[in-house]
């Protein structure tokens, strides 16, 4: 094989006496910017949408702000006085800090941060909410020259002089914070340093797991009902399983809000599946729906396609030769199945399990219709602090809590089953 | 974000009309959006006020948005981006006192932009404690009470402590899945008078008492989120007793004919009205005010009754309200502040849920959990 | 090796007939015995029937009547997995999730066979295949060449004694076809064991088989050794299925014994061998192989009939000539001569005479 008229000192090169990866770099770099033209629409609207929503969420979930401002430069001065005093001495702060907040407080108050500022603190003290409202105008009226700012704030409300407010508003000098995380983990700064909350407040760490617990639960019922109905599927001829496959999907056509709806109707108390029941003898109605029972039908219905699909187009894919060749070599049905044709669809289950379990996980609006009061899902307190509550510090930690674990579960499924191993058709 | 057009006036004629109007009265914008909560609520809105002011103003249209339910939320994001695109909010008084705090609602002076009393009382005498905040305007007062199956309960229930009372009144009670309300309604039935609930919250003892008193129904308790699921539950015979919003409860047993009846005992009474947003283009704020004031005088907002069981927030407005506009029957008895009806009430205490609505919101949702 | 069937029959079909509509019969009235360590060949046009008795034979389609017999007993109501029938896919239907030794060791397990067995049959299945080192591979790792092998191997590591083959070769080039046919009846022969092996490829059939059944319309038009079929098809579907053939229509005009004259549509007259004709007058279609024409009169009887062609195209394909005429009304009389060295090269336009001896000239059915 000799190379000789187009090989220098080991370098291929064109026939223009370029190196040939150099020109085979220019050929097909066109290519790419073809390519990266093609998609770079979506790209686009991927990171404008996407990407930087979610890097945002990220960030609110550390930053210390009151509306767009840093706590640190809302109350400069306050933050450089604290420094100094520590809660643990059980003293209220020296006349210094009253002066500065004093002064921080004016300047807050004309840009209408001061009651923003006691939303920010109330939602680790219960209480500075109304303090700083009602402080509003009369600390304005204060002279920081003056040399007792400390009495006149205490004439002004005597919560002035509460350590654990002040405690609070040391513990948020930063820029940045991990309280909201605290919150998320069911924990608080006390005057003893981090703590888990009162046992009857801890609600997140038990939403956390029962959202998780209840989408498995989901995601193992659509896979029971899902997987008889997709091998179906992929076994009939084509025009009646496109038929079927439209009954799958039938339930897209309506409003989610409508079909849970229908869940309700069918399966209260007085609902269509008890008045069967009663007309059948039984003496006492179920209870189907408003508890975890009702989230596990609603969501395994809704969701069911998400697991057919997948399921179907990794079956379809399956010649039915390969049963008849397990047949043939000697296996019974059951081991045909469970050695042959089972071990060939785990990338399906694991595709549509993926795909139910991430969405079952994000779901809210039917564990809030028909969850009851032991059926709700950590999405549920995450829109509350998102809409009701204004927290959105504490609903982005919630949802980058909620983010890490479903990467997690995803990392343990790759090294599991391996993500090669899914496959959605 | 679902935005309905209605577009009211359309004809060569007008834009001529509509400029001589405009000149006459500064330069006012030709589109406004308001905000309200859809639904037979925003549809009284567009009966009473946005349909006669249309057609008083020729060639304006009125976008309008059902979005009052995440009014701070989207608002907030919206001056965020620097684009607010709403002119008018319909808003509870606990939103409208927050929007104000955050500086993304207007404050008002009352006297000067809206329409005094027939017999010129000032607007904000008229309206009077109403006005819980600069940036709020009020226009209804509404109540949270409770309904009941008229048919399904052994006898009819005179008090609100019917609802912890199982054995008198047996059968499924539906409240709403958050503590405000129920905190008031446990401690009031558990003994405490209504001046002494919120300090009672304020120990662990009160919220202990509080929630024992809820757990003795709490087998027996369907939480809805939504105002339309407690007149459907009762509908459906699903509860025999129930809170929601009590203009719901009128249509259900006046509109619809349902067997239910009304609880009025300590009803908890809350405000709604207008915020307008900061920092509004001239234009446009001068096409606002104009709207506001016509909106919100003692006929408009008795006219808005006519359609729906909400009473006016202005007092010279109450001896205006006549009949409902379809059924014909006189609206006064199903004003939450009828005499009859309001013997036992408390106002939503917004300053002290301000502060312990997070941390109560948590004890209520771990008590749920439990 | 055991039983022996004293009549000779390994494989029966009697009557059987199969139906998936319950309308029309996709097999009819089957019948069909095979001796043991026969290499039979189901050949047939597709929709022929030919799968399906396959497949009724592995056990995966049911016979609607009639009845099915292995080693002399009734399988009819015996499932697949209970044959012990060892089969060829026509994707090979190797497991994608075994290796190609477990795909191997999967027959041996089922049967619970030991570990150290399962090695010593799984390595001789793959020697026999000459696959040897290729145990820890992955069937989408191998060629298709490859995967044909170890299919076989599979096929027959349990050692089955009857083994169905269902177009084994039919995703193969050319040339590795032809080398897998003649592995595969190599090692067949080798092992003695029956073999039903189903093509729509003639060549293959010809080649492989001991006997070859042509399947239409759902039955056996015949069944015979290739080269009685070839030579001596018993009708004009056998005929114009197998190989090359020129087709001739016309009457019978005379009959006698084993020689008969045809009247052709074109009024020509020739001699033709009668084979399904019975009487004068019978509509036939004559079939002479185009190999079998001769175009040298010397080499005729004197009294034999010839007719008149043109030559309209001349192909030369190397070892043979292959030469296109119009005769008696057709423009598709194709003839085929050996490129010898006393060969004559026609021309196109060329006016010649051809004949051929009468034994040669099947008159079949029309």
């Amino acid at each position: 094989m000799a190379q000789n008229d187009s090989t220098t000192g080991g370098v291929m090169l064109a026939a223009d006496g370029t190196p040939l990866k150099k020109s085979l770099d220019r050929a097909l770099r066109a290519q790419k910017i073809r390519a990266l033209a093609l998609i770079a629409p979506l790209l686009l609207f991927i990171l404008v949408s996407f990407v930087f929503p979610i890097g945002e969420m990220l960030l609110r979930s550390v930053q210390n702000t009151v509306g767009t401002d840093y706590i640190p430069d809302v109350l400069p001065n306050v933050v450089v006085e604290l420094e100094e005093w520590d809660p643990a001495s059980g003293e209220a702060p020296p006349e210094a800090v009253y002066r500065a907040m004093a002064i921080d407080f004016s300047a807050a108050f004309d840009n209408k941060l001061h009651t923003q500022l006691g939303r920010r603190f109330n939602y680790e003290t219960p209480g500075m909410s109304s303090l700083f409202r009602k402080s509003g105008r009369p600390v304005t009226k204060l002279d920081p020259e003056s040399g007792n700012l400390k009495e006149a704030f205490l004439e002004i409300d005597k919560d002035w002089g509460r350590i654990d407010y002040w405690a609070t508003i040391k513990a948020n000098s930063g820029r940045y914070t991990i309280n909201y995380f605290l919150a998320a983990f069911d924990a608080e700064r006390t005057l003893d340093g981090i703590k888990l909350k009162d046992p009857d407040e801890r609600v997140y760490q038990k939403l956390l797991l029962r959202t998780l617990g209840l989408s498995l639960v989901i995601t193992l019922c659509t896979l029971a009902l899902g997987y008889p109905v997709a091998w179906l599927l992929a076994d009939l001829p084509a025009r009646t399983s496109n038929l079927l496959l439209i009954l799958v999907l039938l339930p897209f056509w309506t409003s989610l809000l409508v079909r849970t709806s229908a869940w309700k109707i069918l399966l209260q108390e007085q609902g269509v599946i008890n008045d069967i029941w009663i007309w059948l003898g039984f003496e006492d109605r179920l209870s189907l729906i408003n508890n975890q029972l009702g989230v596990i039908i609603a969501m395994t219905h809704i969701l069911l396609p998400f697991m057919v699909l997948p399921l179907y187009s990794v079956m379809k894919t399956i010649p039915p030769s390969y049963l008849r060749a397990a047949k043939s070599l000697g296996a019974t049905n059951t081991v045909a199945f469970l050695r042959v044709y089972f071990p060939q669809t785990t990338p399906g289950i694991g595709a549509g399990g993926l795909l139910v379990f991430i969405l079952a996980v994000g779901y809210f609006i039917t564990p809030e219709l028909v969850g009851g009061a032991d059926g709700t899902f950590i999405s549920n307190r995450i829109y509350y602090q998102f809409s009701a509550s204004g927290n959105w510090g504490l609903a982005a930690a919630l949802g980058t809590v909620m983010l890490v674990v479903v990467l997690m579960l995803y990392y343990i499924y790759d090294k599991l089953v391996g993500v090669d191993n899914v496959k959605l058709g | 974000m679902k935005l309905v057009k209605t577009l009211l006036a359309t004809s060569a004629m007008t834009v001529a009309a509509g400029a001589a109007f405009a000149e006459g009265h500064g330069n006012m914008a030709n589109e406004m959006t308001i905000v309200s909560w859809g639904g037979a609520y925003q549809m009284s809105q567009t009966k009473a006020y946005f349909e006669p002011y249309s057609a008083m103003n020729e060639g304006l249209t009125i976008l309008t948005d059902e979005s009052s339910g995440d009014a701070v939320t989207k608002l907030r994001a919206m001056s965020e981006a620097g684009n607010v695109t709403w002119d008018l909010v319909d808003a509870v008084a606990s939103d409208a006192m927050r929007l104000c705090d955050e500086g993304l609602a207007m404050e008002i002076d009352h006297d000067a932009m809206l329409a005094p009393a027939p017999d010129g009382t000032p607007a904000s005498e008229d309206f009077g404690d109403m006005i819980v905040s600069d940036c709020f305007i009020p226009q209804i007062v509404y109540s949270t009470t409770f309904g009941y199956r008229t048919d399904l309960l052994p006898s009819k229930p005179e008090s609100v402590c019917a609802i912890f009372d199982t054995d008198a009144y047996p059968g499924k009670r539906s409240l709403e899945k958050r503590p405000i309300g129920n905190l008031e309604w446990a401690l009031i039935c558990d003994g405490v008078s209504i001046d002494d609930v919120y300090s009672t919250l304020e120990t662990e003892e009160g919220v202990a008492r509080a929630f024992a008193k809820l757990d003795t129904i709490k087998a027996d308790t369907i939480w809805w989120s939504a105002g339309a699921e407690t007149p459907q539950l009762l509908a459906d015979g699903e509860a025999v007793l129930g809170s929601t919003y009590n203009g719901r409860l009128f249509s259900a047993i006046a509109e619809q004919g349902q067997p239910i009846g009304m609880l009025w005992d300590w009803q908890m009474l809350d405000l709604d009205g207008w915020i307008i947003p900061a920092g509004l283009p001239e234009d446009r704020l001068a096409r606002v005010m104009d709207f506001v004031y016509y909106a919100t005088d003692s006929q408009r907002l008795a006219d808005q009754a006519k359609y729906i069981s909400y009473g006016p927030a202005r007092q010279s407005s109450a001896p205006l309200v006549g009949q409902h506009a379809e059924l014909g029957i006189d609206m006064a008895p199903h004003m939450p502040l009828d005499p009859a009806n309001s013997v036992n009430t408390f106002l939503f205490n917004y300053e002290w849920w301000a502060n312990y609505r997070d941390d109560m919101d948590a004890k209520f949702q771990a008590w749920l959990l439990q | 090796m055991t039983k022996s069937a004293n009549d000779g029959a390994f494989v029966e079909f009697e009557r059987v007939q199969k139906s998936y509509d319950g309308e029309t019969l996709v097999v009819k009235d089957l019948n069909l015995t095979m001796p043991k360590g026969e290499f039979l060949t189901m050949l047939g046009p597709s929709g022929s029937g030919k799968t399906t008795c396959l497949m009724m034979l592995a056990g995966f389609e049911t016979a609607t009547h009639g009845e099915i017999r292995l080693d002399g007993v009734s399988i009819n109501n015996i499932p697949p997995h209970k044959r012990g029938i060892g089969m060829v896919f026509q994707n090979y239907a190797l497991f994608p999730h075994m290796t190609v030794a477990e795909n191997l060791a999967f027959p041996l397990e089922v049967r619970k066979l030991g570990k150290s067995e399962r090695e010593e049959k799984v390595k001789r299945a793959l020697d026999m295949v000459q696959m040897g080192s290729f145990g820890g591979r992955r069937p989408a790792q191998l060629s298709g060449g490859q995967q044909q092998r170890i299919a076989l191997a599979r096929a027959l590591v349990f050692e089955p004694e009857l083994v169905l083959m269902d177009e084994p070769l039919g995703a193969l080039d050319k040339q590795l076809r032809e080398h897998m046919q003649f592995e595969i009846t190599r090692i067949a022969h080798n092992l003695g064991i029956t073999t039903v092996y189903v093509t729509h490829d003639q060549t293959e059939a010809l080649t492989m088989s001991d006997r070859v059944a042509v399947f239409n319309d759902g039955r056996i038009q015949q069944l015979a050794p290739p080269d009685e079929l070839y030579e001596a098809p018993q009708n004009s579907f056998v005929a114009q299925f197998i190989g090359e053939n020129n087709t001739l229509n016309g009457v019978i005009q005379s009959i006698s014994g084993d020689r008969c004259t045809v009247k052709l549509d074109s009024g020509d007259v020739i001699d033709a061998k009668p084979v399904n004709v019975s009487k004068v007058g019978d509509r036939t279609q004559v079939s002479i192989r185009p190999e079998r024409v001769e175009i040298n009169k010397d080499r005729l009887s004197k009294d034999a009939h010839t007719l008149k062609a043109e030559v309209l195209e001349f192909i030369y394909m190397g070892d043979i000539f292959r030469t296109r005429l119009r005769v008696a009304g057709t423009e598709d009389f194709v003839i085929k001569t050996r490129n010898a060295p006393d060969q004559v090269r026609l021309q196109p336009g060329q006016q010649i005479e051809i004949g051929w001896l009468a034994e040669d000239c099947r008159a079949l059915d029309a």
